[in-house]
């Protein structure tokens, strides 16, 4: 298992085949990735994250070891970033190893549930008209009762 | 203690973190003490449903007591992944 919080960004193909390398016994590999979206009306400059050294890394490991133990898995990643990013750009990623396709596609969904609103980040969208936070959904909070 | 702010709530406050010298027991009696101290925090915590609340890294209640706590944590809704 292994949890990365930084603001550099990450080599996606790198990270897979590294994940994809470790173990033997996955018959599935699931990942998924997260990028920064432009705002409808195409005027988004930037995207701000701002994060919770300490907590940030002790939530997130919390969730992949719940998301390890509740689907058997043989490995998980999650790898969040930090600070300034621009639409295009590449905000995290997880990956979850198990034998079988259902529990490692219902571990990522698993995980980005909860690391959507569990994991103390927030974000700030800066635009041509100024900036302002983003505000948390009801559906994120709702999607946890699924778990 | 050490209270700490994030995202809008530390915007609000002008503050990211401050050491508080407090006799409250639960987070709700800490809001109480700092929400009488300025009009830039009775703003902050004028809607506790727009708030999160972390003791020692661990998101919890505003009952939760507040003994031998190090750290408290404000901030809104988290919007991560």
């Amino acid at each position: 298992m292994r949890v990365l919080v930084q603001e550099a960004p990450f080599d996606l193909a790198e990270e897979t085949a590294r994940f994809a390398k470790g173990e033997g016994g996955s018959g599935a590999i699931v990942t998924f990735t997260g990028v920064v979206r432009d705002n409808g009306a195409g005027t988004l400059s930037a995207m701000e994250i701002e994060h919770y050294p300490g907590m940030t890394e002790k939530a997130l490991c919390e969730i992949a070891e719940q998301a390890m133990a509740r689907f058997e898995l043989q490995d998980a990643l999650v790898i969040h970033r930090y600070g300034r990013l621009v639409p295009g750009e590449q905000i995290m990623m997880v990956a979850s190893a198990a034998r079988h396709r259902r529990s490692a596609f219902e571990a990522a969904e698993f995980l980005m549930d909860y690391l959507k609103s569990r994991a103390p980040f927030w974000k700030r969208e800066i635009t041509a008209e100024g900036e302002a936070w983003v505000a948390a959904k009801d559906e994120d909070e709702a999607a946890l009762e699924r778990w | 203690m050490d209270v700490l702010y994030f995202a809008w709530v530390r915007e609000r406050i002008g503050l990211p973190r401050e050491q508080v010298e407090s006799q409250a027991t639960t987070v709700a009696e800490l809001i109480e003490e700092l929400r009488g101290r300025e009009e830039r925090y009775a703003l902050a915590f004028s809607d506790l449903t727009a708030l999160r609340v972390a003791v020692d890294q661990e998101l919890t209640d505003f009952d939760a007591p507040l003994q031998g706590a190090r750290e408290v944590a404000f901030f809104p809704p988290m919007t991560g992944g």
